[in-house]
């Protein structure tokens, strides 16, 4: 009888060679991931633009006139002449009132800031959802099939197309950042290029934890269709029951609870902590412990589910 | 050259509990031989072939492939063999070469060697001029060869084709009938291949199991196959049409004779020696041959035979063609 295997391949190698693949196809089409990114970039630029929270509260939007008379009843203790303060006054400490009220609820001083960091947890998102489909795909062609008739292990394929979605999301998450730079972010004081490469972290990890679950929707799955309507049910609702465009805090209870529980929130917070935010290293920290539980156990859940369903 | 390379021993596979795919199959296959599966679509060759290969569970039964069993050894069966898939899987955004290589890296085989062997199969399957080439710029018989191609990168010990030949041209299909038998000569592989074509399995198997339902009506070599039917047939017509019945019935190997519109129909065993005996009989008592016609018994008599119904007109089909009838129907008010 002849020996199982005489190259004896590790682990890593079908790993490797099925991200090689993913990564060809990409760089073969770069069009399509260019489109990728259009999408949150229209959202920055509209909403993050046209929702001007911040100039929104400040004086500009009242009609203050140009002095103020102030009746005896509402000033203690009670005097026979009214007083009389200057409108400018008033307008000033209004105006005021907006960056103030911005940074007490937002932690940042205009919304552009706040939102358009949040579209980077919206690409991880959408990148995410779609390496279900592409697994859907590969079972449609029958590339399956041909990868599981030989000995790469079942876990390889899962991970391999999580890292693919990783790659991706933080390619673009890097265009996406930048843009935001050119439309004018405004980053902290405690911004430090080094950040960026906590900020790759945190995105790989919620993307290992959220494609492990939609990989693992997508196992047994050879419809595109029911692939597209989970997407299309889940994203929005995950996305709104986050901090990406209000922050938590001003949610009713209901909501609060799903955006506690909402890995996407803690991507979001991590980013903005590493950017936008004055860094509150406790916090970042807990957003990195809640992430990488996150992706440890979904992941561990998709690649024991690949075992279990690869092989029917 | 009796070395069992696959054995199968009551395997079954029931789908959801109840669809009997496949039904308490046994068949052994030898070392160096082109084994076929032949039946029509549904019968149940397809769900075998990817027991064989891994991708299915059997639900009862066992199968080894080079002795390997194919439940509790997955990855030492994966490892010695090749795959040629029923659709085209190779990927379309990448070349020739770097499905190929894709494919070997699957196997964990080293660059060097992995580049050395693709240049040496797309020789063989004659796609050199086209390796830098997107796939999906291939051809249907292109592509064929490149599933071809990537199913022998791991120089597989079998080699396991699903309908190889499916939706090909008659032109393509009788080249790759080519390098099929190539591989076999050159190689001294083992094939075990499925298809509903009755010359394909003809032409190339050296034995056939012909399948319905999900069990094995038949195994043998094809030739015993269409012999187990009676022989062959040899038509001829004599000058004058004198009744010589039982004078033909004498030669030797002649099995039956009968006399039909003027002409006798002469069921006989080794048609091709018998016919010359039987025109030496009649002119040594004077009778002039005018019309001789050798037949052999075709594998679509003997499926016939063993499942009572031709592989052109399954049921599959009738019912397809019920369905497109009522397609246009609609399309019509």
């Amino acid at each position: 009888m002849s020996t199982s295997n005489e190259h004896n391949p590790s682990k890593f190698h079908g790993i490797w060679a099925l991200t090689k693949r993913e990564l060809k196809k990409w760089l073969k089409e770069p069009l399509i991931l260019i489109m990728a990114v259009l999408q949150p970039v229209i959202w920055m630029g509209l909403f993050g633009k046209a929702m001007n929270l911040g100039n929104m509260f400040s004086g500009g939007n009242l009609n203050i006139p140009s002095v103020l008379q102030i009746s005896g009843s509402a000033i203690v203790p009670p005097q026979a002449n009214p007083v009389y303060i200057s409108g400018a006054a008033v307008s000033q400490m209004f105006s005021n009132l907006g960056p103030s009220i911005m940074q007490n609820i937002f932690g940042v001083s205009d919304y552009f800031s706040y939102m358009s960091v949040g579209m980077i947890s919206f690409i991880v998102m959408f990148t995410t959802m779609f390496s279900g489909m592409s697994i859907v795909w590969d079972r449609r062609l029958g590339f399956l099939n041909k990868v599981l008739s030989t000995p790469v292990s079942r876990g390889a394929i899962i991970v391999s197309k999580v890292f693919n979605a990783s790659l991706r999301a933080m390619f673009q998450a890097t265009i996406i950042l930048a843009l935001a730079v050119v439309f004018g972010l405004q980053v902290s004081s405690t911004f430090n290029p080094i950040n960026i490469l906590g900020l790759y972290a945190a995105v790989f990890l919620l993307c290992a934890g959220l494609s492990s679950v939609f990989l693992a929707l997508a196992l047994r799955s050879t419809k595109w269709e029911t692939q597209m309507a989970i997407v299309n049910l889940i994203n929005l609702p995950l996305m709104f029951a986050s901090n990406t465009f209000f922050p938590i805090s001003q949610m009713p209870d209901w909501i609060q609870a799903i955006a506690r529980v909402n890995p996407i929130s803690y991507l979001t917070d991590a980013i903005r902590q590493l950017t936008v935010y004055q860094l509150d290293s406790s916090s970042l920290m807990f957003d990195f412990a809640f992430l990488g539980a996150f992706a440890l156990v979904f992941s561990a859940i998709g690649i024991a589910l690949s075992w279990r369903y690869l092989t029917k | 050259m009796s070395e069992e390379i696959i054995k199968a021993e009551g395997l079954t596979k029931v789908f959801n509990k109840h669809l009997v795919a496949v039904d308490h199959v046994n068949f052994e296959v030898k070392k160096g031989e082109i084994f076929g599966f032949l039946g029509p679509n549904g019968a149940g060759k397809t769900t075998t072939i990817n027991m064989l290969i891994t991708l299915l569970r059997p639900t009862e039964g066992t199968a080894s492939v080079i002795g390997f069993d194919i439940a509790k050894q997955h990855d030492d069966v994966r490892n010695v063999i090749g795959v040629v898939p029923q659709e085209y899987t190779a990927d379309e955004d990448l070349t020739g070469l770097e499905n190929i290589l894709l494919c070997a890296d699957l196997y964990g085989i080293p660059r060097k060697v992995a580049k050395e062997r693709a240049e040496e199969l797309l020789k063989l399957v004659e796609l050199t001029d086209f390796k830098d080439k997107k796939v999906a710029t291939f051809s249907g018989g292109m592509r064929r060869r490149l599933e071809l191609a990537c199913g022998l990168i791991n120089r597989p010990k079998v080699l396991f084709l699903d309908e190889p030949t499916l939706g090909l041209d008659v032109q393509t299909r009788t080249a790759t009938w080519e390098y099929i038998k190539t591989l076999k000569k050159g190689f001294g592989m083992t094939l075990f291949m499925t298809t509903h074509y009755l010359e394909e399995a003809d032409s190339l198997c050296d034995r056939i199991a012909i399948i319905d339902h999900g069990k094995i009506v038949v195994v043998g070599t094809p030739e015993d196959l269409k012999h187990s039917l009676g022989g062959d047939v040899i038509t001829l017509s004599i000058k004058d049409d004198p009744d010589v019945t039982e004078l033909i019935r004498g030669v030797e190997n002649v099995k039956d004779v009968k006399k039909e519109n003027g002409s006798y129909r002469i069921k006989a065993e080794n048609g091709e020696v018998t016919a010359p005996f039987v025109i030496e009989t009649l002119r040594k008592k004077g009778y002039i041959v005018t019309r001789l016609m050798l037949t052999e018994p075709t594998l679509n008599e003997v499926y016939l035979e063993y499942t009572g119904r031709s592989l052109r007109d399954t049921e599959e089909s009738a019912e397809a063609f019920r369905a497109q009838r009522m397609t246009m129907r609609r399309a019509r008010t």
